[in-house]
Formats: structure tokens, C-alpha cells, sequence
């Protein structure tokens, strides 16, 4: 459908954005704007709770642990903003040559963008996929969600200077 | 498949094919570490579509919406760890460049 190939144009657009911004910050924004146009899809490919996770998670959170990660850092000055924007363009002009090498050898396949999505059959609840399939997942995850709070206390933690002045 | 399931996946599947090269290639072009990470990241996207889109065709959308919330959550510790590793980093060498990594011990 139409609609669809736009979305994914703007996807590869987006992520392309976010790979060759000089400004890491611009770079951040343009992977969420990467995360809401695949949190869009699924929505439109019937699949609402996974949507929402990306959106909230991977739009919301992520961006937010980026832009934690780059506040830290220290600014870049002008001149090493050109520099490295020469570097960028050195380094990333072969990407779209790529892309578009890719683009022309895949579509020998006979493809047609004006098709409709076939519709999928009744959803079955993902909660009982979640709870009665995947307890074993569950369990792996509340392991992963701990390791991350415990990697965000000791990574993010600053060091105090051992002789305090008394 | 039938013959429209196939039609659209690989219509969807040219542009996940060009999420996984502009990952790919951001990794492997860049010395900035959090650039990398980005590029991870957009691997990531790729993937997370591609389960969705599979589900979708197969009638299984239950289940790929379990992996994708499975792949999310991976995704987020993945991404705070790296991004505290990658502030360690600068804090001990002043710089988020790969080439500066060259006092590491062992």
C-alpha cells in the first residue's frame, strides 16, 4: 500500500539521519523518529502491544539514556565540528552508493508497491502467549532488568575523591 | 505463503535489508563509540520488523509481539550498559574514540 512504502521510505531516511549527523544529538533524535515510524508499522500490522513498548521504550527511554550518555561528555568546539563533519562525509559517501546498488538488485524481483496486505487471522491474546508459553522468558527478563539497574548504579556512579577535607 | 504474503514480504523486506546495511556500515565505518551504538540500535530496528512483519504473514502476531517485547527489554539493558561503559571510557581517556583505546591492560 501506498502508505506503507512512504513510511518505510521515511524509515530508511530516518535511520540514515541518525547514522551520518554530525551533532550527536540530532543523531538521537533521528533514531526515535526511526523507532516511532516502526512503532507506526506495527500498528498497521496489527500488532498494538509491541507498538506501544517501542514507542514508549525504544521513542521514549532510549533517546533519553542517549542524550544522559552525551550530556556527560563535553561539547564539541566548532572547529572540531567541521572536522568532524569532514570525517563523516569521508568516511559514510560510499553508504548511499550502497543502498541504492542494493535497492536496483533486489527489485529484479518482481515487486509491485500498489499490493494490499493480506489480512491476518483472528488475534490470538498475547497475554497468554506471555504468561502461559514464556514463563521461563519472563524470568530470563527480570534477570536482564536487574543487570541493568545494577549496570546503571555502578557505570553511571560518580567517583567522590577518597581525602574529603575535614 | 500465498502469493500476496510473499509479494509483501519481500517489498517490506528491501527496506530491512537496507536498515541492516546502514547498521552494519555505521558500525563499521565509525570509530565513535556511541555512533556505533546507534548503529546497533538500527540493526536492532531492523530485526524488530522483521519479527513483526513474519507474524503478521503467518497469522502469528501473538507471538511475535512476545519476541519484539522479549527483544525490547534486552535492547534497553543493552543500550544503558553500553552507553555507562561508554562514559567509563571517557572518563579514563577524555574521549569517545575507538583509536584512543590503547592503554587497555592484559
Amino acid at each position: 500500500m501506498m502508505i506503507d512504502l512512504i513510511l518505510l521510505i521515511c524509515l530508511v531516511l530516518a535511520a540514515f539521519w541518525a547514522v551520518v549527523a554530525a551533532r550527536m544529538l540530532k543523531a538521537v533524535v533521528g533514531l526515535a523518529l526511526t523507532s516511532v515510524i516502526v512503532s507506526i508499522l506495527m500498528f498497521r500490522m496489527n500488532s498494538p502491544l509491541a507498538a506501544v513498548f517501542e514507542l514508549s521504550v525504544c521513542a521514549g527511554l532510549i533517546p533519553v539514556i542517549f542524550i544522559t550518555t552525551i550530556s556527560f561528555t563535553k561539547r564539541l568546539s566548532w572547529e572540531a565540528y567541521l572536522e568532524r563533519k569532514k570525517e563523516i562525509f569521508s568516511r559514510f559517501w560510499y553508504l548511499p552508493v550502497i543502498l541504492v546498488i542494493t535497492v536496483v538488485l533486489l527489485s529484479r524481483y518482481k515487486i509491485a508497491a500498489d499490493f494490499i496486505l493480506p489480512q491476518a487471522p483472528a488475534v490470538t491474546d498475547v497475554r497468554h502467549v506471555l504468561w502461559n508459553l514464556r514463563q521461563s522468558d519472563l524470568f530470563g527478563q527480570i534477570i536482564i532488568l536487574l543487570i541493568g539497574a545494577f549496570g546503571v548504579v555502578t557505570l553511571f556512579k560518580v567517583k567522590q575523591p577518597k581525602d574529603k577535607p575535614k | 505463503m500465498n502469493e500476496t504474503a510473499m509479494q509483501a514480504f519481500w517489498f517490506f523486506g528491501i527496506f530491512i535489508s537496507l536498515l541492516f546495511i546502514i547498521g552494519v556500515y555505521c558500525i563499521l565505518a565509525t570509530f565513535n563509540l556511541l555512533r556505533a551504538l546507534i548503529g546497533v540500535e538500527v540493526l536492532i530496528k531492523g530485526a524488530t520488523l522483521l519479527i513483526i512483519l513474519a507474524g503478521y504473514l503467518t497469522g502469528n502476531t501473538a507471538l511475535a509481539q512476545a519476541f519484539v517485547i522479549t527483544l525490547i527489554v534486552i535492547e534497553v539493558v543493552v543500550m544503558v550498559v553500553a552507553g555507562g561503559v561508554i562514559l567509563w571510557v571517557f572518563r579514563h581517556n577524555g574521549a569517545i574514540d575507538a583509536r584512543k583505546l590503547t592503554d587497555l591492560k592484559g
